[in-house]
């Protein structure tokens, strides 16, 4: 029986959930995290979390919130534990309520609940319009409570490098570097978990934080031989504040609350917003979607506004920009329950919120895709896996790894549902604690060799000491501006192959490129530009999952659009990509078969609400 | 603003206990720029403004959104956010500190740790039974709600206490922030189980007696959070509670 201790990489709201659990299974639990975990990137999640506890009398259900979040994926998703994860999700909101989050309350005192995306619903939990924010505040809090009565060690401020595998490939802790002193050192446990969120540094036009979400630690792992799943699969989310630094998100809650997409109806109509009057404003997406209006998904969201704007050349102005309106709605209501984001806009744009339309337009905002995990189910690459992988849930293709939150593939199969990410996430971490602490308590594992550790800590101290001595003529951010901008352009809203495929050269190009880097910082303290340069390797790589993955899949399913291949293909394409690390820079792609055992298949598309939902609401 | 170039002074330092330093840069200004897109353009091109290539200036952000605290400095003078201070509301040079009340890592980048460590002095968390299905939390009005939020969105940035003249190395005073925290937890029906805990930590050294009621945490708070109401609400209930205690057995249940 191994020691019960478990490491855990990443302290956002899956990596806390994570320790959470795991400490009250009488687990000791290391956490790492860049920076104080508190201020994690699920700190900038703004509209709510999905959770069917029907209060406001629709006839809601877990079962119908199961067939909006498998009909929104584009039934991508293994069935099986997104119905789980939905079923649970009124626990997880009552459980969050408990911890003191302060959500926004109802008349009676009670939690209130809006409406998202891709429903017709009111089962998003809030709390204003920083959700992720009050969230992770408060299991921040309930593991410092932990970390008070040393069940917890933190590790903030440091970085994850890279895994220790034993003779067996069984995962036996990791290396990670102190980012103050530089030093590389082991930490050791014999289950590990990867909580490491998204990739928005790999597009720069994100609403991620490109300076935090660099994808590194996940690609780490893969170049390590642990899978990828679905990599291709991209979120680009319509409505951000355009910018240069990150394109800042305007939560799909304001259009719960009641706000309206629309553009002038004239081409390179000049007057400001707020002075074109109704007759002469065109509200596309209520125009062709009757039933959700302006709460589409966000795919198709993002392909409209798109197509709105670059085909059409009816954005703002000629440019590209589509308003989303609040100004019908009381200013009162605006800051009881989008205060947060009218700030931001505010803020940020320069422009009141409150008294002209908002200017947007679709940044990439979230992968679906994520590190290959499984859920006890048979897969038809079972030869190719340990022996205990039906085990464990959320158990990666190497014993002993873990991966949930944004960082896992599992729950939202070709399109996120608004609100779901903040539930896939605390779902996952509820998961990670037992299911980690279970493998402990049944794990005969050989002991580890001090050797394989020296020689893990050492490969990280040379890579290291090689990186600080290059001194070629690469710009590293300039190359990885080129990467942003090639990548935001050509992997996005609408896919051609060709384009892809020059992408494709472009990253291998890059990749050369980044060989030839100059460090501007030679410093032993507190030295950022080598941890950049390493983890700009990291993005390329990653980006050639996603491009490859992109390439290979001819059909349009969710967020992947191929004009070249408009139609869904299930006969081909309902599978999971499965990429593997080929140990130089290329995926090497593989497919699964999509558990579809519970929801059929069916045509999928938001013009008619012809579906669950719509049933139960006729049926009142 | 017709300037073409943003002209900024920063304060360097290589390490802790290393001397400081200043340095001048110039950057291409671009509209609607902020003080971490100049931070980045130095570092894509790290030469001062008289020409001297040099290392690029360290310093910590992460959401660039003003939600998750990271990027506190002192931007002529004030501690503040650098993601969300746009450069055309600042007069140039525009000065760029370490918030050095707290220990200086390099550079703009400060060690934090002791607020972490305040929040665990103050327990500052709900003591709930465990994460198993126990049902919805206790109701709470609206109206609590409202003012409860706010409270909540303290990042723990450090503006406040770097901004207050009680915090300093001549004594141990907890700052605003923390007290703040108190407050709200104290407000919380199952955080108020640790009610009089609370009090008893904030009645000790460091705690509310050391505020001189200077006002400037509330001043520089980027999210408006009504810091000194909180120390006020506090005073009031830490007089109360000293009161009841003077008066009551040391071995009956307060």
């Amino acid at each position: 029986m191994a020691e019960k201790r478990i490491i855990i990489v990443g302290g956002g709201l899956a990596g806390l959930m994570n320790a959470i659990t795991a400490c009250e299974q009488g687990a000791e639990v290391d956490l790492v995290s860049y920076q104080p975990v508190r201020r994690s990137h699920s700190v900038c999640a703004q509209g709510g979390i999905n959770g069917a506890v029907n209060t406001k009398g629709e006839g809601d259900s877990p079962e119908f919130h199961f067939d909006d979040t498998i009909y929104g994926g584009d039934f991508l998703a293994n069935q099986p534990m997104v119905r789980d994860m939905c079923y649970d999700a009124p626990k997880t909101i009552y459980l969050l309520d408990r911890m003191g989050v302060t959500f926004s309350r109802t008349a009676e005192g009670l939690l209130d609940f809006r409406r998202f995306g891709g429903t017709l619903f009111n089962r998003t939990a809030f709390a204003g319009a920083t959700t992720g924010q009050q969230l992770i505040y408060a299991l921040d809090e309930q593991v410092r409570r932990y970390e008070a009565e040393g069940m917890v060690r933190k590790f903030e401020h440091h970085s994850f490098q890279s895994l220790i595998l034993d003779g067996q490939r069984n995962c036996r802790g990791i290396v990670l570097t102190d980012l103050r002193t530089m030093e590389n050192e082991a930490l050791l446990a014999d289950a590990v978990s990867m909580c490491v969120g998204g990739n928005g540094a790999i597009y720069g036009q994100t609403t991620l934080s490109p300076v935090l979400c660099t994808g590194s630690a996940a690609c780490r792992c893969y170049q390590q031989g642990v899978w990828y799943a679905n990599g291709e699969f991209i979120q680009i989310h319509p409505t951000a504040i355009p910018g240069t630094d990150k394109c800042r998100l305007i939560s799909e809650s304001v259009r719960g609350e009641g706000g309206r997409v629309w553009v002038p109806r004239s081409k390179g109509d000049t007057r400001p917003g707020r002075d074109i009057p109704e007759s002469d404003r065109w509200y596309f997406l209520e125009e062709k979607y009757p039933a959700y209006g302006n709460l589409v998904p966000r795919d198709i969201g993002s392909r409209e506004l798109f197509d709105v704007c670059v085909n059409q050349g009816l954005g703002v102005g000629g440019g590209w920009k589509v308003y989303l309106d609040v100004t019908h709605i009381p200013e009162a209501t605006l800051r009881a329950k989008l205060g947060g984001v009218m700030e931001i806009y505010e803020k940020f744009a320069g422009e009141d919120p409150y008294h002209n339309p908002m200017m947007v337009f679709p940044a990439m905002h979230y992968s679906m895709g994520g590190i290959y995990i499984g859920y006890g189910k048979e897969t038809n690459h079972r030869d190719r896996l340990p022996a205990n992988w039906t085990d464990y849930k959320h158990m990666t293709n190497v014993s002993g790894l873990f991966a949930g939150g944004e960082s896992d593939y599992q729950y939202h199969g070709a399109n996120r549902l608004g609100a779901n990410s903040l539930l896939s996430c605390l779902w996952a971490g509820r998961v990670l604690g037992p299911e980690m602490v279970r493998y402990l308590d049944n794990s005969d594992l050989p002991e580890l060799s001090g050797k394989v550790v020296d020689a893990a800590v050492k490969e990280q101290d040379e890579e290291y000491a090689r990186v600080r001595a290059m001194t070629g003529s690469s710009n590293p951010h300039l190359l990885q501006r080129e990467m942003q901008e090639h990548v935001a352009k050509y992997c996005s809203v609408v896919r051609y192959n060709s384009e892809l495929k020059q992408l494709d050269a472009k990253l291998d190009e890059l990749l050369d490129r980044w060989d030839d880097c100059t460090v501007a910082d030679s410093s032993p303290h507190a030295n950022q530009e080598i941890v950049f340069i390493r983890e700009l390797r990291d993005q390329l790589l990653m980006a050639k999952v996603i491009v490859m993955g992109a390439i290979a899949r001819d059909e349009s399913r969710g967020a992947h659009y191929k004009p070249d291949f408009p139609e869904r293909n299930d006969e081909q394409w309902l599978k999971t990509t499965v990429a593997e690390f080929d140990g130089d820079r290329l995926p090497q792609f593989s497919y699964e078969d999509v558990d579809i055992s519970l929801i059929k298949p069916r045509l999928r598309s938001y013009v008619t609400a012809s579906h669950g939902g719509q049933e139960a609401k006729d049926e009142k | 603003m017709a300037e073409q170039t943003v002209h900024l002074k920063i304060r360097r330092q290589d390490g802790p206990g290393k001397p400081w330093y200043w340095q001048q840069f110039k950057v291409p200004y671009t509209p609607g720029m902020n003080v971490i897109t100049c931070l980045e353009e130095i570092r894509r091109n790290p030469v001062t403004a008289g020409g001297k290539p040099v290392a690029p200036v360290v310093w910590e952000c992460a959401c660039l959104e003003e939600v998750c605290g990271s990027c506190s400095m002192r931007i002529n003078g004030t501690p503040q956010q650098a993601c969300s201070a746009l450069v055309e509301n600042f007069k140039q040079p525009i000065t760029l500190e370490p918030m050095d009340t707290f220990p200086i890592v390099r550079d703009l980048i400060v060690d934090r740790q002791v607020m972490f460590d305040n929040l665990i002095r103050v327990k500052a968390w709900v003591p709930i039974d465990g994460t198993h299905d126990l049902g919805p939390g206790p109701r709470q009005p609206s109206k609590q709600q409202t003012w409860m939020y706010v409270l909540s969105r303290c990042m723990t940035c450090g503006c406040c206490t770097d901004a207050c003249p009680q915090v300093n190395d001549r004594q141990d005073f907890i700052g605003p922030a923390i007290l703040s925290q108190v407050r709200l937890f104290n407000a919380h029906p199952t955080g108020a189980m640790h009610h009089h805990a609370r009090l008893d930590e904030i009645m000790g050294p460091g705690g509310i007696v050391e505020c001189g009621n200077a006002q400037n945490c509330v001043r520089v708070c980027p999210k408006q959070i009504p810091l000194t109401q909180s120390i006020s609400e506090l005073g009031r209930d830490t007089i109360a509670y000293g009161v009841r205690k003077f008066f009551t057995q040391p071995d009956v249940e307060m």
